[in-house]
């Protein structure tokens, strides 16, 4: 599993499997937003959790086709379902592997563009903890929906519209500590319930995703 | 003699066959009658005006798209656990109603909702989690309509329709956490005390009948529809190969 792991995170680093990209692109929408709402540095203060989450979010969805794409065309993801390891820890290394190139490094340049959207002081703090928090969520759910559309030819917008009502909850929990935490308000309860969806998902998505896969290489 | 005997595609055909014209004649019949008592029968509400017979399709549309999805995911399991076609064929046919049906009450929802609430939406948490609901419905109907074999398809569908309701489950609480509701509770429960008014219940019963049997009237033509493609489909192959 951890030479798994160590591929993984080699093949994303390497051969433009896309590391940094996200991050690119997070840069590119934080960038773009001043352009759409105006420069007012006070509503950029109100909506800057939100759009951090949702800009983060949109970066996760980038990478997620790569999680298993490539390994099914050049056949290794049929070797990995005969492999000693059972399919379920496959799916959980991917998405670990995932978070680990796009999730982590989202969460750790986040609070540099909070800056850039005048986030309130005591934001930075509980921003970085819910993207902490909540990014593993989204390489999971996001696993499970690469694992559906892994045998399409085409399966890139199929998957975001898949996987976009399945980050619901996600969404609304992690932007919430954000922005209660950025407004200077209590922010533990939904801070808990997004650690529970987090938990949970890790816990019974990797199975749903284990299904997917074995179903597509059938 | 069990109801399983039913998922013979033979056996389903023959009894969908004798069934469906009293089930169509039943749910037109409920839809004309309680439509029609309830838009030219009923008195006006005091304060609504006569906009209070949007209820007639609203709620009965809400119910359906609700149990649309419910049935699909029973229609889900049985496929994955007891691998009846007809039963996948079901969960099919069912998609496009429901996602149809979440459409109409959210339009007619917002027709409501302007005159009453002054907005045509408001990010209330049952309004959003029908949205949400509608979103659902157009990625599993995608995902049918994206892959090729049948069998494949219906396996992947079955798995997304699982961990959507579930999903779509906590979506529906954490948006009630998210924010407050300017749509009202349960017109209709068992707790008589929190119904509507008895002249605008009897008619709205009808109507959710009516709505209820035109529901099951078009999952039966579709899913006998999809029996027959697929048989056809057989055939063709049939006849290729000799």
């Amino acid at each position: 599993m951890i030479a798994l792991l160590q591929r993984d995170l080699a093949l994303s680093v390497r051969a433009g499997g896309g590391f940094g990209l996200a991050l690119v692109f997070f840069l590119i929408v934080v960038t773009l937003t001043p352009f759409a709402v105006g420069p007012d540095s006070a509503i950029l203060a109100g909506i800057a959790a939100g759009i951090l989450w949702i800009g983060a979010l949109l970066s996760c969805l980038l990478s997620l086709d790569r999680i298993l794409a490539l390994d099914y065309e050049d056949g290794s993801l049929e070797l990995l379902a005969t492999a000693p390891i059972p399919l379920e820890a496959v799916a959980s290394v991917k998405a670990l592997a995932h978070w680990l190139t796009t999730g982590l490094p989202l969460t750790l340049v986040a609070p540099v563009l909070g800056v850039l959207l005048n986030l309130p002081g005591p934001g930075y703090f509980w921003l970085t903890l819910s993207l902490a928090i909540g990014t593993p969520a989204l390489s999971v759910i996001g696993t499970f929906g690469a694992a559906l559309t892994v045998g399409l030819k085409r399966g890139g917008l199929l998957l975001s519209l898949i996987v976009l009502p399945l980050y619901v909850p996600t969404l609304i929990f992690g932007a919430e500590v954000a922005r209660r935490g950025a407004a200077g308000m209590a922010p533990t309860t939904p801070l808990a319930l997004l650690a529970g969806i987090t938990l949970a998902t890790i816990a019974l998505l990797p199975f749903a995703s284990a299904a997917a896969i074995r179903i597509n290489l059938r | 003699m069990s109801l399983w005997e039913y998922a013979n595609p033979r056996r389903f055909m023959a009894l969908s066959g004798a069934v469906l014209p009293w089930v169509s004649v039943g749910a037109i019949a409920a839809l004309v009658i309680g439509l029609g008592w309830g838009f030219f029968l009923t008195p006006d509400d005091f304060r609504q005006g006569s906009t209070v017979k949007i209820i007639y399709i609203h709620v009965p549309s809400a119910m359906v798209a609700i149990n649309a999805w419910l049935m699909m995911l029973v229609t889900s399991l049985v496929w994955l656990i007891r691998r009846h076609h007809v039963s996948a064929l079901a969960a099919k046919a069912a998609a496009p109603i429901g996602a149809t049906m979440t459409l109409i009450a959210l339009i007619t929802g917002a027709i409501w909702g302007q005159p009453m609430w002054g907005t045509w939406w408001a990010w209330d948490p049952r309004l959003t989690s029908f949205l949400i609901l509608f979103l659902f419905y157009l990625g599993y109907m995608a995902l049918w309509a994206a892959i090729d074999n049948p069998d494949t398809a219906a396996e992947l569908t079955s798995v997304l329709c699982i961990v959507g309701s579930v999903f779509a489950i906590l979506s529906r609480y954490a948006l009630v956490f998210w924010n407050q509701g300017l749509h009202q509770g349960a017109s209709l429960s068992m707790d008589a005390e929190e119904n509507v008014a008895d002249v605008f219940y009897w008619p709205l019963l009808v109507s959710i009948a009516g709505f209820v049997g035109l529901f099951v009237m078009l999952v039966l033509i579709r899913t006998r529809t999809e029996v027959r493609s697929r048989r056809l489909k057989a055939l063709l192959q049939r006849e290729r190969m000799a």
